[in-house]
This record gives C-alpha cells, structure tokens and sequence, in this order.
C-alpha cells in the first residue's frame, strides 16, 4: 500500500512543500529512503523504527521504500521524522488515510516518540497555508509559533502516540497558545539613562535613529562606543505587525527563536570582527541567512571596523544598498532581506590610543583611515566622534530615558511614512537621490548654505546628499515641512566626510 | 657667460658622477666622509671609473647634454655661471652644475631656511612642520627642503600656504617627483619656487645621492631646522653639513618617549637652539643675518565672534574636539553643533576624519 504526507522544508527564510510518499510491500525487510535526502533525513529510518516501536506501533517487517519529492530539492534536517513515521503508519494501514486530509505535518522524533521542536516553524505554517492545507501537525514547543498564521488548526503535539489521536480525531489539541513555552528570561532592557557622559551625543543618536541613518561611532576605547550602539535599538521606533512576522521568521529559520510568540524587541546583531563574508550575508551550500539578514529590521553592529577583513565588507555592499542580498550557490539563487541599521566603530588609529598618547606614525594612520574609508562608507550618513567623558559628567548627570527619546524617533518617522509608504520606503535613510531632490524641499537659504558647504568643505556629490538626507530627517524632528539652514548646518556637523586627510601623510 | 647657463667642463664632470654612481656608493663608504668624494678633482674621478667611462669622458658631447635638460624643461647654472647660487661655493664639494625645475633665483634667497626630518614621522611633527613652514613663509622667508614624505613634504606645504617661494633639492633627477606621492607637490613647488638637483635628468638615484643632496639643502639655507629624527636618521647629516658650514641648527624638542624625537632631542642636548614655532626660527635668522627681524605677516584677525561662539572656539583650541566633550546635555548639544558648523564655515576648525573638530591653523 501507498501514503503520501504533506510536510514542508525550510528554503532560505521561506519553505517549500515537500511529499514523503511510502510505500510498503512484501520481500525482505528493507528501508530505503530516496530523494536527495541529506545524512540526517537518512538517519531518520532509526529514529521512526524506534519511535514507532517504543509508541506501541508496529514496525512493518516488509520492503519499505520512502521517497522524498520533488527530487530536485535538497532535504536537511530531522524535521522529516514525524511525516515519515505517519506515513508508515497510513501505509500499513495502521491510520487511516483520510486522517491526513488536508494535513501538514513536521517535527523530530526522539527514540521514545517524544516530538522535539524544529528550525523554522513559522516559515512552514505560512508555507502551509499558502498551499490552502487547513490543519498542521507540530511538536508542542512551536505550537504558538505556528498558530501566528490565522485560520490554520495547529495541532501540537507531545509525542507520537498524542499526533497519531489528533489525527484520527480520538483526542482534541489544546489551545495553541496555552501551550506556548515561558517567555524565557529577557534581561532587563538596556536604557540610555544608564549612559553617563554621554548626553551630548545623544541627539545624534535620535536622528540617526530616527532617520534610519547608518552611524559611524569613532573614538579611543573604552569610551563607550559599544555601549551606546547597544541601546540604539531602545531609541528605534517598536517592530510593525509586518516587520514582528518577518523577524520572527527568520529568528526562527536561525534558530534563535524560542517556538512562542511573536518578536517584539528589535534584533541587535555584534559579530565578531573575525567573521567571514558568507557568515556575515549568509551563504553556505543550502544557503542559510547571515547576520546581516538576522539584523533584518534592527541594527547590525560592527566593532572595530578596520579589523574585519576586507572581503566580508565588499559583502555588505548590496545588502546596504538594495536592503536584500542574492546567493548563488551551484543552481540556487537566493535572497534574503537585509534592512539594517549599521552602526559602525572604530578607534582612531591602529595603536587604539586616542590623540595624546598616540605613536602611529603617519604612514601608520594613512594606512588605518584607507582600510576604513572603503566601499562602506559611502553609505553611512552620520559619523560622531565619540570623545573621552569628562570626569565630572560620569558623576552627575543624568541622561534621558530612551522612551523620551523614542517618543520623538516614532513621531518623526511618522511624518517619513506620511511622505515615504507610497515608495514603499519607511525612513529618509532609505530615500534615492531622484526621491531626495523630491521630498527634500529646502528653503531658498538653506540651499545657498548647502551649495557654499559644497564649495568650502570640498563635499562631494554624494556627500552632498548625505548632508541633506540628514536634514531632511532634522527637520522631520522639528516637525518642519521644509529644510532650513539651521538644519544643514547641524547635518553638516553629523557628515561623514572629513576634510582632506592632512596632505603630508 | 657660459651659454646656456652650464659650460663644457661642468657638464662633463656631472655626466662623470653620473656614470661613476654605482661606485660612488662604495668610495662612499670607504672615506665615510662626503667632502672626500664629490670634492676629488676629475682625473681623481677617472682613476675610479672603469675604461669604458673614460672613453664616455673623452667624447662627452655637451650640446647634447644641454638639448636633454631643456627638453626636460630644466634650467642650467653651473659653478662658472652667475646663476650659481653663491652660498654653495662655501662647501668643500660645491655641486658642479645645478639642474633647476622653475625659477633659479629662487635659490639665491639671502635668508632661506631648511626645514627637514624623519618620512615616518608623528603627526605632532607634521603638523609642526606645516606650521613652521607657512609661519616662515608669511613672512617672506624662503624655505628648503628635500621633498620627503613626513616632515618634509609638510614643510614645503606650509610654505606654499604663505606667499614665500620654497625650495625643493632632490636627490636624483629634478623632473621626476620622488616619492612619486609627491607628485603634486613636486608641480605645486616647482611653480611656486624652485626644484633642483646636481644630477641631470634621467639619472637614477643612489644612495649617496640622498646624503649628498642633504649637504645642498644646508648650504642653502641660513639655518637648519630639523623637525623630529630618530637617533640614526639622515636628517641628523643634513645638521652636521650646516654645522660645518657655520650656520645655525635649530631644533623641534619632542617627547621623550617618542622614537622620532631621540634625534632632535639629541640635537638640542649637543647645543642646537630649540625652536618652537616661526618667530622663535626668525628670531634666529635675524641673529645670523644681523638684520632686523621680520615680522610674520599674520592671517587678518578673525571678525567678532559672539562669546558662546568664542568659547567654544577656545574649547576646541585646548583638544576638546568631540560633541560630547562640547556639550553636557541634548539641547546643549544642538547649539555646540550649530556654533561648530558656524566656526568651520568661518574656517577656524576644521573636522577631522574621525569626526572630531580641531584649530584650522
């Protein structure tokens, strides 16, 4: 007899519909599985015998041959096991066929039948309904991860023995949502106000936030550079619904999600500086999302910019540019999204440190600025240099909460949307030129200010526009329609172009 | 008048150094001392070379020596023309013909003074250099240099900020920028000032020719300045020429932790005056010239500037140059920002790479 299940694999950040056909007949007791099933989708024949065994099932003594189709995808992962063992089921006629009407069904099988949590699940419950199945089977864990797709029945169940009475309708699945795992312990929010010596800084930090500028954080170590990137996310405005779905997807196709709810807490995103160019914009040959893309609507930080090797940051460059990257693996082209805020640090010289007690040589810092001054910069818009705390600051004063702050990014960012959601764009850091020239109207003045910077700073063409993406989001802050020159001057005071290294060097 | 600027004789004896340059280095460091080799008359020169250079010496074709320098678009003096600057006729092995890119009297300045020191210098000691060139230069004294990178590339770019004209010595062929970093540097100069050098063009350079190009920029100049050297750096024979030659070595005292300022340090502790800025090196020229002291001509007095804007121009002045040194509160920091803005638009600072604002001058 023959049994065909539904069950999806993970493709990149989406998932793909995938049937485990069985089929069961007489000869010599066998199990084979085709397919281009990976080692792992392979290992799964001991899993189901065991677990099918030790649930009180019968494990068919006969010639067994599973098929994964279609055959021209890749399978991987232990997500195959629970399909495959209802499959052998229906094929020996154990469960009725019918029972698996327009059913999907994933989850890993432990040798005792228990149901273990898999990658992804989100991904597969919107595969799911995408295909117009209406029920789906999972392990309990991921149950409420599941049920964030509307009018799909999820089915979470502990072990094989509770999937197999669902299905056959012998018992009723508990609510989804009773069964969603303890929120797990969220430290406790990083806030500005835990920021000493620093308040000066920190209406750079609101318009880049605000903006969606990406920001450059230059200064000596241990000044607290990695401590305010940190608390950024505190500043940026909460995830939408639609930005909350998308990052729970892909934390949950990385791994990082614990099977409840939705994501509300912005991704922050450190690694480390010895990261590679497909860690970093993902890659592999299943190609699996990088940290770029689990930055997706957060911010990605990067510490010591000049440390990390300069292939992994040409990487960066389409993501920064086009907010999704493409992978070429073999036959596979892939994107992922990649709309992240980049903030980036980096100590003033190779030494590390700071003016006073520096002894770089000259050539040494030519050197330093040349590895930073790469194809990155051109798309951060602000740059703060990050000084030493005076003493008596980190003593006294008291810096704003990051809701006070937070309360004026989400007002300004409303005023972008108003002018941006036709674009389908969210904030000005995301604006082209031809959209800039559109929507940031500046005052006869303050385009004569402009014009005099470009002459008398020697800004390019593109830093130009950088100038006046800031203000644009400047005067967003001021709640001002159009650009005035007070706004152009405070950008020019955030802009990324230095003057001309000091010629000697 | 010799035609053209350099005689038969001059010519000849160059394209000799030229073709004996390999084994100059050698001879060089055989007799240790510099006078000893450039200063032999020709036949010593000859006894050196190998026969087929001998033979090159007895068939030198000067015509076609002077149509290569003007082709390169150089400039000849040799020891026999008026050109000649007269302050090198002082040293022991005065150069025979000088091949000049821009203006020869240039080098004839009465009062020019050498700045110099190390390539791989700190950017204290560029930023010195720079200041001490365009302080001189204010005041209408010339400036020498060798064109190095560091110390003297910055010397000669301060200098081209103010109106005097400034000096570049090469070692080698006086067309080609060396280092070619320099490139623009090296047109900036030979169109503001002069280039020189005692070799012709084409002529590759050796290493002697480094050491020997540091005893024409002593000689030029009335005194010597050296602007940071570690303790074994060529800069420090560029002071021992001018030594020898009389004139006055000044020079910039350093931390003494730094590598870079062990030499100039040394200098000090051996009796050369410590300067510290342009006026200091004036005071020193009017001292060797027995002139009255030049008055630097200083940029125009910045306009009026409103007290906040004022303090925060003194705050940036002593090094606080980052936002959150300027400002302790958010709206503190949008009038910091602002008056920034304002202060480098007047160019009284300026932003740095790193986004922190430093004094314009």
């Amino acid at each position: 007899m023959i049994a065909r299940v539904s069950t999806f694999a993970v493709d990149g950040v989406t998932s793909r519909r995938v049937w485990v056909e069985a089929d069961i007949r007489q000869g010599l007791p066998a199990f084979t599985v085709v397919g281009l099933a990976d080692k792992s989708v392979r290992e799964a024949r001991e899993r189901v015998r065991a677990a099918l065994v030790n649930s009180g099932f019968e494990f068919p003594a006969k010639r067994i041959t599973v098929n994964l189709a279609p055959a021209d995808l890749r399978k991987i992962g232990p997500g195959f096991d629970l399909p495959l063992a209802i499959a052998l089921l229906v094929a020996s006629g154990q469960l009725d066929a019918d029972a698996l009407d327009a059913t999907a069904i994933i989850g890993e099988l432990s040798l005792t039948g228990e149901l273990r949590a898999t990658r992804g699940t989100l991904a597969i419950a919107e595969g799911a309904r995408r295909h117009g199945l209406r029920r789906l089977l999972v392990p309990r864990g991921v149950a409420a991860e599941a049920a964030l797709v509307p009018e799909l029945d999820v089915l979470g169940a502990a072990d094989l023995e509770e999937a197999v009475a669902f299905l056959r309708g012998a018992a009723e699945p508990p609510e989804p949502h009773e069964l969603a795992p303890p929120e797990p312990e969220v430290p406790a929010p990083l806030d500005l106000a835990d920021v000493r010596g620093h308040n000066g800084l920190i209406p750079a930090l609101e318009v880049a936030a605000a903006g969606g500028h990406n920001l450059y954080l230059h200064g000596p170590p241990g000044t607290g550079k990695t401590m305010l990137a940190r608390r950024l996310p505190s500043i940026l405005p909460p995830l939408t619904a639609g930005e909350a779905i998308e990052v729970t997807r892909i934390q949950s196709v990385g791994g990082l999600h614990h099977g409840g709810g939705l994501v509300s807490v912005r991704p922050f995103r450190a690694p480390h500086h010895t990261i590679s160019a497909s860690g970093l914009v993902g890659g592999g040959s299943q190609p699996t999302p990088g940290e770029a893309t689990l930055a997706h609507h957060g911010v990605l930080f990067l510490d010591e910019l000049s440390e990390f090797a300069r292939p992994s940051l040409e990487a960066l460059r389409q993501p920064l540019e086009d907010g999704h990257v493409t992978i070429v693996r073999g036959q596979k082209v892939m994107a992922f999204p990649t709309r992240f805020m980049l903030v980036a640090a980096s100590n003033p010289c190779p030494c590390g440190m700071g003016d006073d007690d520096c002894s770089c040589s000259a050539a040494d810092l030519a050197r330093h600025h040349r590895r930073l001054s790469g194809p990155l910069l051109d798309r951060i818009d602000v740059l703060l240099a990050v000084g030493r705390p005076v003493a008596g600051a980190l003593r006294d004063e008291q810096a704003p909460p990051s809701s006070a702050v937070r309360e004026r990014v989400v007002a300004a960012r409303e005023r972008q949307a108003a002018r941006l959601e036709p674009h389908g764009l969210a904030c000005n850091a995301q604006m082209s030129a031809r959209l800039l020239r559109e929507h940031a109207a500046a005052t006869p003045s303050a385009m004569r200010l402009l014009y005099e910077l470009h002459d008398r700073h020697r800004l390019s063409a593109r830093g130009h526009g950088r100038v006046l993406r800031v203000a644009r989001t400047l005067a967003d802050l001021d709640e001002s329609a159009s650009v005035g020159p007070e706004h152009i001057t405070l950008a020019a005071g955030l802009r990324l172009e230095a003057a001309a290294l000091a010629s000697a060097a | 008048m010799t035609p053209a600027g350099a005689c038969d004789t001059c010519l000849r004896r160059t394209a000799l150094i030229v073709m004996l340059s390999g084994r100059l280095d050698v001879e060089w460091r055989r007799r240790s001392v510099a006078a000893r080799v450039l200063g032999l008359p020709d036949e010593d020169l000859l006894a050196l070379a190998p026969e087929a250079a001998r033979a090159a010496y007895e068939r030198f074709d000067a015509g076609a020596a002077r149509e290569r320098a003007v082709g390169a678009g150089i400039v000849l003096a040799c020891r026999c023309s008026p050109r000649y600057p007269e302050r090198l006729r002082a040293l022991p092995d005065p150069p025979a013909v000088l091949h000049v890119v821009g203006d020869p009297a240039a080098l004839s300045a009465p009062d020019a003074v050498a700045i110099v020191g190390a390539r791989r210098a700190t950017s204290y000691g560029l930023d010195v250099a720079r200041a001490l060139g365009r302080g001189l230069s204010l005041a209408d004294v010339p400036v020498v240099s060798g064109l190095a990178l560091g110390v003297d590339a910055a010397a000669h770019h301060g200098a081209l900020e103010g109106p005097a004209p400034t000096v570049a010595v090469l070692a080698a062929a006086p067309e080609t920028p060396y280092p070619s970093q320099n490139r623009a540097l090296h047109a900036a100069v030979a169109a503001r000032g002069a280039v020189v050098s005692e070799l012709p063009p084409g002529a590759p350079a050796f290493r002697w020719c480094f050491v020997a190009r540091n005893r024409i920029v002593a000689a030029l100049s009335l005194v010597t300045v050296i602007v940071e050297a570690t303790e074994r750096s060529g800069s420090l024979t560029t002071a021992d020429f001018a030594a020898d030659l009389g004139c006055t070595v000044a020079a910039v005292p350093g931390r003494v932790t730094t590598r870079t300022a062990a030499g100039t340090n040394g200098l000090i502790q051996t009796g050369a005056a410590l300067v510290s800025s342009a006026d200091d090196v004036l005071d020193l020229l009017a001292e060797a010239t027995g002139r009255p002291r030049r008055v630097a001509a200083r940029p125009p007095p910045p306009a009026a500037l409103a007290p906040g804007l004022r303090r925060l121009l003194t705050a940036v002045e002593e090094g606080r140059g980052a936002l959150g040194e300027l400002a302790a509160g958010p709206e503190e920091a949008r009038t910091v920002l602002a008056g920034l803005g304002e202060l480098e638009f007047r160019g009284l600072i300026r932003r740095t790479f790193g986004g922190r604002y430093e004094p314009a001058a």
